[in-house]
């Protein structure tokens, strides 16, 4: 034992390792070390025990064949002779693509029912308990499932259109139709002056921030940052003669075409993660607000601030900073609970790689092996850039 | 490298740890006292709970044959309901012993998966079901479709190769069961359902108006149906394909769940069913099975034609005639080895 022999004592004695203090913490953790180390090399020496039981060999050649399954929704070119890592790429964008837009809609969705439910409308107040309480204790499956349930079996089937003038939104059994902005020539350059728009207005108010600070006075930065915004690119719109257009969903065949397709699934899925996960965003905002004491609000009152101006320049700041730790969590929660999406037969990664291609191939290992390694680093890459966010809105000791 | 892998190994070792099982299934079941058998979530006429909560169906039948012939009771069976996706993860891993659920032959199931495929108590092929409004006569009409597939099941292969091959687009939609393929399909969040053309003919038999629908014309692949069991245990194997067998042999030579007993006290009687029913030999030593198994299986659920007869048959909503299942005596391709 490295720990007893390192400062031999004058007079050690065995049952010095767990009586006398100066070695029992190490004492410990060497046994638990120990007993850890066991229990892993049992696991992998089972593992491969059975794995050579079933001769099945641990390889991931499977992933450079073809897959030979179509997925419905791409978000990058794929049919079905491509391979299976691409398939599951495909799916992995779909799980991304799911994730980010969940938590936009949570977020917004939390934060607006966690203020609410502070308003002193009793009304507002109870019905965003209700909302809470009701999504907050029944499993997110069975929302995605009621949410599917709804569209399948509420709204018209795409058939129910034929010879309907239909307009820029459709709504069908299948999911939703929404128009598709189409660029033609000259359509870039209205979007890179747009772009150019957003970093001037960034510019602009570093700099007005800064001429606060050093002369007190304030612009009317709103309308100024509306009118950066939207005048040079609405100029150069009419400009190039109208280079954008929206293209509306027609009924073609059996389903519409054109325009941006939302399938059933993804709505069912990002309706019912957003709804569920709000709710408890929601309670997180709410207990962040309430931890900030209510003399803050008097004092910013007695300064001669508005109550908005309060809410924005005082309680909020110090509110994140009880907010972001437990909204990382739940980012996390909403990035995972998106492997429920074979429920709705939604092809994210789990449905792909984890679902068809693993039944196709019959890699379970290497397949389950892949989708944890993943989800493992998207979790990682959350928690990170938002550890970072936390960092900066932080308590600042000086 | 070989530290990383093992460590990865590791790391799902604990998800995935099975018991050791190979070579002696039969012995372990005698032990456990029941076989345990792998059959489908739902799927009439197949496998459907009766009005007393009992699994009852042509695939379920197979499930009670080889219980009958290895304990000579048809109900020492302990069902599991294994989906598409399930189905070879319990068989692998020993959760099941055999598996009697409408199960694909293929090359890649037989050989990279390290099944045995012990013979084919159905031969099909995959169809589409439209319903009748939809004024579709022709698979070819269905470019830009929206179809229900069953997800992790071969026709969902199938099917991506029949639009390719024929140059026609379509739009999947992934589903895990029978049962949920159904609701999206009356729901006409599909247009097509498509799998085994028998499930077809069993899902359509189960709708409130069945003639609404059709099954269109085309049937794109080919399905050999068939009981599966892990590769590596050839008496195992050897069991439940002689017990799917004995249902053949018992059909060609007459033998009936109603005649079986008299049969085999009978002094007159056919070399080959003498045989069978053990009255000459002990070919049941050899498989391990006591000497009057085949004439348990049987006594128990009939021959293969009483089995067909029950759940699939004309008489039975689902009305599936023998075709390609016919004995091939009768001109179908049903053919089992001689018993001897």
């Amino acid at each position: 034992m490295s720990v007893a022999t390192g400062a031999p004592p004058p007079t050690f004695r065995i049952d010095m390792l767990w009586r006398d203090e100066r070695y029992r913490s190490g004492f410990i953790q060497a046994i638990a070390m120990i007993i850890l180390m066991l229990g892993v090399a049992w696991l992998v020496n089972n593992t491969i025990e059975n794995l050579s039981a079933l001769g099945k060999d641990f390889d991931f050649g499977f992933l450079w064949q073809s897959a030979q399954y179509d997925i419905n929704q791409r978000l990058i070119e794929y049919n079905n002779q491509d391979t299976n890592a691409r398939a599951a790429l495909v799916g992995i964008l779909n799980t991304l693509l799911i994730a980010v837009m969940g938590c936009v809609s949570a977020t917004f969705l939390g934060v607006v029912a966690g203020v609410l439910r502070l308003s002193k409308n009793w009304l507002i107040a109870r019905l965003m308990t209700v909302y809470v309480e009701t999504f907050r204790n029944v499993p997110v499956l069975i929302w995605i499932l009621l949410v599917a349930a709804v569209v399948n079996e509420s709204l018209p089937s795409p058939r129910a259109f034929r010879g309907v003038d239909t307009g820029a939104f459709v709504a069908t059994n299948r999911g939703f139709y929404i128009p598709a902005p189409i660029l033609d020539a000259g359509g870039g350059i209205v979007v890179g002056i747009f772009l150019a728009s957003i970093v001037a207005l960034i510019i602009v108010r570093r700099w007005a921030r800064k001429r606060q600070d050093a002369t007190g006075e304030q612009l009317p930065l709103f309308w100024i940052g509306l009118g950066i915004l939207l005048v040079p690119a609405v100029l150069a719109y009419f400009v190039l003669g109208m280079p954008i257009r929206l293209e509306y969903p027609e009924l073609k065949g059996f389903n519409f075409g054109g325009g941006i397709y939302m399938r059933d699934s993804l709505v069912a899925l990002w309706l019912a993660l957003s709804l569920y996960t709000g709710a408890f965003i929601s309670e997180i905002v709410r207990a962040g607000i309430l931890s900030v004491s209510h003399g803050q609000t008097e004092a910013a009152a007695a300064l001669g601030l508005r109550p908005n101006r309060a809410m924005r320049l005082i309680i909020l700041p110090q509110a994140l900073r009880v907010i972001v730790p437990p909204l990382i969590s739940q980012y996390l929660n909403l990035t995972k609970n998106s492997s429920l999406a074979i429920a709705v037969g939604y092809m994210d990664a789990t449905g792909t790689l984890g679902g068809i291609t693993l039944n196709q191939t019959g890699r379970e290992m290497e397949c389950i092996l892949l989708l944890m390694g993943f989800y493992l680093i998207v979790s990682l890459f959350i928690s990170t850039v938002m550890n970072i966010y936390n960092s900066r809105v932080k308590l600042v000791e000086r | 490298m070989k530290l990383i892998k093992l460590a990865t190994v590791a790391a799902v070792a604990g998800v995935c740890a099975t018991t050791g099982v190979q070579a002696q299934t039969l012995a372990q079941t005698k032990e456990a006292g029941h076989l345990k058998c792998g059959i489908n979530t739902g799927l009439v006429g197949f496998a459907f709970t009766d009005d007393q909560g009992n699994w009852q169906g042509f695939d379920v039948a197979l499930c009670k044959a080889v219980a009958a012939a290895i304990f000579g009771d048809p109900g020492a069976v302990e069902y599991t309901s294994l989906t598409g996706k399930t189905r070879f993860t319990a068989l692998a891993s020993g959760e099941v012993d055999l598996l009697s659920r409408n199960t694909t032959w293929t090359l890649t199931r037989d050989v990279d998966l390290k099944l045995t495929f012990v013979g084919v108590n159905y031969y099909d092929g995959q169809g589409f079901m439209v319903p009748k409004a939809l004024g579709v006569t022709s698979a070819l009409e269905l470019d830009g479709a929206t179809v229900c597939i069953q997800t992790g099941t071969t026709t969902e292969l199938n099917l991506a190769d029949y639009f390719r091959a024929n140059n026609m687009s379509y739009e999947p939609v992934p589903i895990e069961t029978n049962a949920e393929a159904q609701q999206k399909y009356l729901a006409d969040a599909c247009d097509v359902y498509t799998t085994d053309a028998s499930g077809l003919a069993a899902t359509r038999a189960s709708f409130e108006d069945p003639s609404a629908h059709m099954i269109l014309p085309e049937i794109i692949s080919k399905e050999p149906l068939g009981p599966v069991v892990r590769q590596g245990d050839d008496e195992w194997a050897d069991i439940n394909r002689w017990v799917l067998n004995a249902l053949l042999i018992a059909e060609e030579k007459g033998v009936t769940k109603a005649n079986v007993k008299d049969m085999a006290s009978s002094s007159d009687l056919d070399p080959e069913v003498a045989r069978l029913l053990g009255v000459e030999g002990d070919y049941g030593s050899m498989l391990g099975l006591p000497k009057d198994w085949a004439a348990n299986v049987i006594a128990a659920v009939g021959n293969y034609g009483e089995v067909f007869d029950e759940y699939l048959g004309p008489d039975t909503p689902i009305g599936l005639e023998r075709g390609l299942n016919a004995l091939y005596t009768d001109g179908g391709i049903q053919y089992a080895p001689p018993f001897r």
